[in-house]
């Protein structure tokens, strides 16, 4: 029996990514035998799936400058609705596998790219803003490291103007930095093997994230012939439009694409243009905030709680606040200087009663979390600015008294 | 036309069924045979069926959790297990070849 929320989350997912939404889709069966699929099949969509033709815009960095960033595109050849497996846990040391069938049956979204990405850092920056989007929509929490998203890399290379060569298929990759090195090893591998006289093999590898390295996957070699066939138990799956929308039918059983057309959130790239445009910021500033969990959030609290401009905020937030955080592994939600403390500081510098280095010193005392006030700071160390003209004029004196023969030499030449 | 013996071995190694002897194979050709009288049918400008459910519709279900928790009803069925999961040998076991196996294809 098909959950409505996944095929709501499937016609979210297909218009957030360009696609073309099948009023009609049909569910095959996919024949195969393993240990995690009991039923010896898996419930999929192969002739026609929920969304077809789509595209997904992402964000690269050249030569890893933030200032330079480019727009590539991949498109999407389809997004099918299907059933999990188990889950295969091996045991190598007793030679067995033991099988978790807790997640058989639920339902999964299979979006297929079309091979337009000719790098790691290319598959990883479009993977990561796909993450963005499903996460921005709701689909999916999309966490890789607990399986909620799961990307299996299929690699191949050719000389330019020949065909595509054979691909491999990459599995096990459990990360999105783990995903950029597969990708990378595995056109290298396939790269030597050639040069060196040999053939691919349209194969099955796993990736060994401790060695870096692809290794052939047991029980996958060679072409499986999955003997595909329409599900018996399950009829189309009928979407409707507004003009489509029929009369008399239960509400509970209809999906009405243009109403979840019109309640789409936001999309990451839409969030940052506007970013961009209510603060001032850069375009590759708004990449980092939506890039890291909270940021965002944090990054317009403290702007509302602040008379600098926003302009100055993001210096703060991005140089200051991020690098302190990077460097002790935190996230966001994590920090222990909240938006408050952090706007507090920012009005001391903004009313000029601190300088911008007393500044910094300040954050690095609040990084510490003993609680204490940007202003209880400031007295404790005596880092206020003085205002006093006298006093300054006093100080300058000294200075210059005790260093005469400097100014001499300056006043000369 | 006759069913060939790679057709047949490739059929008991993805399907797992064993054809037993001359009259499980003169029954799958007899199958077969019954089933290509479709093609005799005119199906120009005609939709292909491939549900008979095909005007029903399919039901959806609310995301409701309305059973579970029934761990242990499930590992009953396990001829071997570890802590909450079931036992299988390290991958699947595959069929021997042809040449390896007692099947009735060997002689054909």
């Amino acid at each position: 029996v098909l959950n409505r929320r996944c095929v709501e989350a499937a016609v979210m997912t297909g218009l957030a990514l360009n696609c073309s939404i099948n009023k009609k889709s049909l569910f095959d069966r996919k024949h195969y035998f393993y240990a995690d699929l009991p039923a010896g099949y898996q419930i999929t969509q192969q002739r026609v799936p929920i969304a077809v033709n789509g595209s997904l815009s992402y964000s690269l960095c050249i030569d890893n400058k933030m200032s330079q960033m480019v727009t590539k595109t991949v498109r999407i050849k389809q997004i099918q609705l299907e059933q999990d497996s188990g889950k295969s846990l091996h045991d190598d040391t007793r030679s067995q596998t033991l099988v978790d069938l807790n997640r058989a049956g639920v339902g999964l979204m299979e979006v297929v790219m079309e091979p337009d990405m000719c790098c790691g850092e290319e598959a990883a920056a479009a993977v990561r803003e796909l993450q963005l989007i499903l996460q921005t929509l709701g689909s999916s929490q999309a966490v890789m490291a607990e399986g909620q998203l799961r990307v299996d890399a299929n690699v191949s290379v050719h000389h330019p103007g020949e065909p595509y060569g054979v691909r491999t298929e990459v599995k096990n990759i459990n990360s999105i930095r783990f995903l950029a090195k597969a990708v990378d090893y595995e056109i290298q591998r396939q790269i030597e093997e050639l040069e060196s006289g040999g053939t691919i093999l349209n194969e099955t590898r796993a990736f060994d994230s401790k060695l870096g390295c692809t290794v052939p996957m047991r029980d996958k070699e060679g072409k499986q012939d999955y003997r595909f066939m329409p599900e018996p138990n399950l009829p189309p799956l009928i979407l409707y439009d507004a003009k489509s929308l029929p009369a008399n039918m239960n509400h509970q059983q209809v999906v009405n694409i243009d109403l979840i057309h019109e309640r789409l959130p936001d999309l990451p790239s839409v969030k940052r243009a506007k970013l961009v445009e209510r603060y001032g910021i850069l375009p590759e500033h708004s990449f980092t905030l939506l890039n890291e969990d909270g940021l965002t959030e944090f990054f317009e609290n403290v702007v509302k709680q602040t008379q600098m401009k926003p302009k100055k905020v993001i210096g703060w937030i991005l140089n200051d606040l991020l690098s302190y955080l990077k460097q002790h592994s935190l996230t966001v939600k994590e920090s222990p200087v909240s938006s408050f403390l952090l706007a507090d500081l920012l009005n001391l510098l903004e009313k000029k009663e601190i300088s911008s280095t007393a500044a910094k010193q300040v954050l690095a005392e609040l990084w510490k979390g003993e609680g204490k006030t940007p202003l209880e700071i400031v007295k404790e160390k005596k880092l206020e600015l003085i205002q006093d003209q006298k006093e300054l004029e006093q100080i300058c004196q000294a200075v210059i008294d005790g260093q005469e023969n400097e100014v001499i030499m300056m006043v000369l030449g | 036309q006759k069913v060939t013996v790679e057709v047949l071995d490739h059929l008991e190694h993805l399907a797992l069924v064993d054809f037993r002897d001359a009259e499980g194979v003169e029954r799958l050709q007899k199958a077969i045979q019954f089933a290509d009288q479709l093609r005799d049918v005119n199906t120009d400008g005609v939709e292909p069926m491939d549900s008979v459910l095909e005007d029903r519709c399919l039901y959806l279900r609310d995301d409701d959790v309305t059973e579970g928790n029934c761990t242990n009803e499930l590992l009953k069925n396990a001829r071997e297990k570890v802590e909450e999961y079931f036992v299988a040998p390290p991958g699947n076991i595959p069929l021997p070849k042809l040449e390896e196996r007692e099947t009735i294809l060997q002689s054909s």
